[in-house]
């Protein structure tokens, strides 16, 4: 099972970007379930959505508490939510940043973490140029398909189709791709490391 | 039959829809507005021949339901938690009346202290109000027990209650299996009721009943329930052959054979039971699990046979009845009245408190280790309300006890669960 979890503020499309990983997982044939934290969702408040993956049906209900992989797509959440609890020693760590982890003040994390595995990605700023609004959820699962590997591309690119439709699906889908490409040269200059993927699917349980 | 990556209220709506409801009126509040709110937009959509009426309270609700469903429509709503409540007295009316409705309760805790999240305390406060209560494990069988809901309902002509767990499921994103429309019209054919009001042959539904005949009445009410125990089990082997799964029935037994302990439980909290419970069979424990489908009626003889040969009963709730202790559990001991079987209740969950499997396993372990207390709350933090009684026995104006526990909790958002 693959693990992820989503932290953001309301109003950032934080639960939307859950269900839509769901959905991404699904059209490769996997089970796949997402959910929120489920508080009075309010524009600003802290919200969490969780996503688990699996090649068989998932019976689990427990909030997620030892993610393979964090989405944090609001970075001031950083020194306020404890948006690293939990992760797994081989996790990923993608933040919606134009600051490197050493900026952010999160160096302790940084170390902890494979080099190839962490990614800070400027996914605002993506959406602001290609959607015109400030809204990353998307934008990080294209960059999510960069990083990780648990999902494709084009399957992001059919979940935002599945949710979306015309001119902001056009757009999500121009960020998203945008986003991933850029992780990718990212990675790339890092040192390409990569990990079998039937690693990522090793979990006691 | 198609599969999608849809959220359980979506799900919910269409298979709602596909039962070709001709009345929905229904009072918007979380964790079920997703599911009315589907309804409302495949009306509006002209994808469904209905009649969407809205309302301007529960109350309204379920009278319109009864209303509907007594002039012969398949009638259907939704609710939960305060709204549950706030129909009460209708609610009795409906089932009263022998009136089918069918109707979603998104389970969420009641107030006060106010609580939006997921327990079984709305749903449980109505066991006695002579409705038919089917509790959904998971989304898939949600959206299964919705059409049986109807069928059952209008062959036994008592309404149902399909209970699923508000966020928890409602708002969860799952793969699901939504049967064709036509296979749904072979299964739950067009509604025949038993009584309707008809200007053509003009009747009365609701007259007073004195000391004279009411004992009779109330008596056939618990009649027909007790038979629903034949029905319920004969609608889900007919839909396991129209459909090809599982859904529905009265009990679902998990991993029974050979063991010593069981849990018994209701909802989604099944699911994380069980992978609890393979993770106790990995290490040797011989444990297993009791699911319980239909709470009203309750199956006190398949209960009982299917515990025939484990040695305890732990019960785990999410909700309980205030100064005597869990109420499934008052249920099973009636069921083992006699067996000596001990059942211990671990009320969990309450108020949308995540219950993990690292909790449960610890708890699991004490009971088959004889050392769990008769009522256990999972994760209680005892220490905290030991403060807080400890204050009020040195002030006298203690203030409230919610915002005074509130206090000592402190803020939440920097914590996951």
């Amino acid at each position: 099972m693959f693990q992820v979890r989503i932290h953001g503020r309301g109003g950032q499309g934080v639960v939307t970007g859950a269900e839509m990983l769901s959905i991404a997982a699904f059209l490769e044939g996997k089970h796949a379930q997402a959910f929120p934290s489920f508080g009075s969702e309010r524009t600003g408040a802290p919200v969490v959505a969780f996503c688990r993956i699996d090649t068989k049906e998932i019976r689990l209900r427990e909030p997620i508490m030892a993610p393979d992989a964090i989405i944090i797509q609001d970075p001031t959440l950083l020194h306020q939510v404890d948006v690293f609890q939990g992760l797994k020693a081989d996790g990923y760590v993608l933040i919606n940043s134009a600051k490197s982890f050493t900026d952010l003040g999160i160096d302790e994390v940084s170390v902890r973490l494979r080099p190839e595995r962490q990614v800070c990605v400027p996914a605002t700023e993506i959406a602001l140029k290609h959607l015109g609004r400030p809204l990353p959820n998307a934008v990080l699962l294209g960059a999510f398909a960069g990083l990780a590997g648990e999902i494709s591309l084009p399957s992001v690119v059919s979940a935002i189709r599945d949710k979306f439709t015309g001119k902001v699906a056009e757009g999500n889908i121009a960020a998203a791709t945008a986003a991933c490409e850029q992780v990718r040269a990212q990675l790339a200059a890092c040192q390409p490391v990569k990990e079998p993927r039937a690693d990522q699917h090793q979990e006691a349980r | 039959m198609a599969l999608k990556q849809i959220e359980g209220s979506h799900g919910v709506a269409e298979a709602v829809a596909l039962c070709r409801p001709e009345v929905i009126c229904a009072y918007p509040i979380s964790p079920q507005t997703h599911i009315v709110e589907g309804l409302g937009e495949m009306v509006k959509a002209g994808d469904l021949r209905a009649e969407f009426i809205n309302v301007e309270s529960e109350f309204a609700a379920m009278s319109v339901a009864i209303g509907a469903s007594a002039a012969g429509a398949r009638t259907y709503t939704a609710t939960a938690s305060q709204g549950l409540l706030f129909m009460v007295e209708a609610v009795y009316n409906a089932s009263g009346l022998g009136l089918p409705i069918v109707m979603t309760v998104a389970n969420r805790a009641i107030g006060a202290p106010i609580n939006i999240w997921n327990d079984h305390s709305d749903t449980m406060s109505q066991r006695d109000c002579g409705w038919l209560q089917l509790f959904a494990e998971t989304n898939q069988e949600a959206l299964d027990l919705h059409i049986q809901a109807f069928k059952i309902a209008e062959e036994l002509s008592l309404p149902v209650m399909v209970c699923m767990d508000g966020f928890i499921l409602t708002h969860a994103y799952e793969r699901l299996d939504v049967p064709d429309q036509e296979r749904v019209d072979n299964f739950l054919p067009p509604f025949e009721p038993r009584q309707v009001l008809d200007p053509v042959a003009p009747l009365s539904i609701g007259a007073m009943v004195g000391p004279e005949a009411y004992t009779e009445v109330r008596y056939l009410a618990h009649l027909k329930q007790r038979r629903a125990l034949d029905l319920i089990p004969r609608v889900a082997a007919e839909f396991k052959a129209m459909f090809g799964r599982d859904a529905g029935g009265l009990i679902r037994p998990y991993r029974l054979e050979g063991a010593r302990t069981a849990v018994v439980a209701l909802g989604s909290v099944l699911g994380t039971i069980k992978d609890t419970v393979d993770q106790l069979r990995d290490a040797g424990h011989a444990i297993g699990v009791l699911g319980i489908t239909s709470f009203r009626p309750f199956p006190l003889e398949a209960v009982r046979y299917a515990l025939r040969d484990v040695e305890r009963v732990i019960v785990v709730e999410k909700c309980f009845a205030v100064g005597v202790g869990g109420i499934l559990a008052i249920n099973l001991r009636l069921a083992l009245d006699g067996t000596g079987q001990p059942v211990r209740t671990l009320v969990a969950g309450l108020g949308g408190r995540a219950i993990t499997m690292g909790s449960l396993a610890r708890a699991f372990e004490r009971a088959m280790a004889d050392q769990l207390e008769a009522m256990t709350f999972l994760d209680l933090d005892e220490a905290l309300v030991e403060r807080v009684l400890e204050r009020e026995r040195l002030v006298r104006r203690s203030g409230p006890a919610a915002e005074a526990i509130l206090r000592e909790v402190g803020t939440v958002a920097a914590k996951i669960a």
